[in-house]
């Protein structure tokens, strides 16, 4: 049940400052009473960026000189309340899935508020039937193909090497989204070692590969078992909520049985694209 | 020889994807696929039926195999799933959750 506090207009819709972040065609509404803070995530985000509020996802930022480290290992989400609480050591956040409100109280800096965009995503897109997954993604003849890997695979590396009739719609995180009849894959502005966002456009998920660095360029389609358990260790999910984890298990199995998923082995080299059309 | 009883745990989420389960601990996300035979003797795991009928209806009779030697290997692979979380295993009928 929603709160009187959710619907109390904060102080920062009066005299605050506000961004739209728009990512897979939903946008974050971000408040602060800090000028500098808004421009740093207007830079950021460049490309994904609304200029004005579209009353879906809200967030209202307080920066505070400095809350704790940041460590990745302390990272809690659990739903409490009715509000997700999302607290690490450099940030506090709270969100309410049904007013679509919450406030986040970190530093001045982006990473934080960064990582509550891509934990609200990824428990929105849980709840309808898609995820994000570490991979890169790029369109291609305007069919989109995920490469999918942990850190060091090969997901910036595939991505450089991307002949000019690829679009890249992100290096590090892609965003799949259910549709009527399949997987669309949207561009992210969140980067990994190339240090560029993705392109802010959409296209039908036309494969996924896993990547695997070798001696030689080679994809092998893999049986549907093997593929939702590789998969499965690829998506981002935050949440301790077994509820929500079932419902990922369920969405990662009907993605195998309606794209195909390849083992990608590759060298380095700009051919291993010859084997993506 | 008592007989063995088996039970998927409430806490996993399973599928049957082209002919292996794929199964999923909730608590804390890890994954397993099944081979053909081990898939079969889960998806037949009710609490009530046996391990050796289990063994004998969907492993000896489906895949042509010893009948002492699969349930061996079965009651192995039953340990092994039970100390995963996967499946609840007792000496008795399962009804319920706890054993």
């Amino acid at each position: 049940m929603d709160t009187h506090a959710d619907l109390k207009p904060p102080l920062t819709e009066v005299c605050g400052h506000l961004t739209s972040v728009v990512i897979g065609g939903l946008p974050i509404d971000i408040h602060s009473a800090d000028p500098d803070f808004i421009a740093m995530l207007e830079r950021r985000y460049a490309g994904f960026v609304a200029t004005h509020a579209h009353g879906g996802i809200r967030l209202d930022v307080e920066v505070v000189a400095a809350v704790g480290d940041r460590d990745d290992e302390d990272l809690v989400v659990r739903y409490v309340d009715g509000r997700w609480k999302i607290e690490r050591g450099d940030f506090r956040a709270n969100w309410n899935p049904v007013s679509m409100r919450g406030s986040v109280r970190q530093g001045s800096y982006p990473y934080a508020i960064d990582s509550v965009m891509r934990i609200v995503h990824s428990l929105v897109l849980a709840e309808r039937g898609g995820f994000l997954v570490h991979s890169a993604s790029a369109v291609r003849n305007r069919r989109a193909f995920l490469f999918s890997g942990v850190s060091g695979a090969g997901k910036t590396t595939i991505s450089r090497l991307a002949p000019p009739d690829v679009t890249l719609l992100t290096d590090e995180i892609s965003y799949v989204c259910r549709t009527g009849d399949g997987y669309r894959a949207f561009g992210t502005p969140f980067a990994g070692d190339l240090d560029k966002a993705g392109m802010n456009i959409s296209a039908p998920i036309a494969g996924l590969y896993l990547l695997a660095q070798g001696r030689h360029n080679h994809a092998e389609l893999l049986p549907s078992a093997g593929a939702a358990r590789r998969l499965l260790r690829n998506i981002l999910f935050f949440a301790d909520d077994s509820a929500l984890v079932e419902r990922l298990f369920r969405t990662a199995c009907e993605f195998v049985l309606q794209v195909p998923v390849y083992e990608l082995t590759f060298q380095p080299e700009a051919e291993v694209w010859n084997l993506i059309e | 020889m008592s007989e063995k009883y088996i039970k998927p745990s409430r806490n996993i989420a399973s599928r049957m994807l082209a002919g292996e389960m794929v199964v999923m601990l909730v608590k804390d996300s890890r994954v397993f696929s099944l081979n053909a035979t081990a898939s079969a003797i889960v998806n037949a795991a009710d609490g009530s039926t046996p391990l050796r009928e289990i063994v004998a209806r969907r492993v000896v009779d489906e895949f042509e195999v010893d009948a002492e030697e699969a349930y061996q290997d079965a009651l192995a692979l039953v340990e092994s799933l039970a100390q995963e979380g996967i499946l609840l295993l007792a000496d008795h009928p399962i009804e319920q959750e706890s054993v």
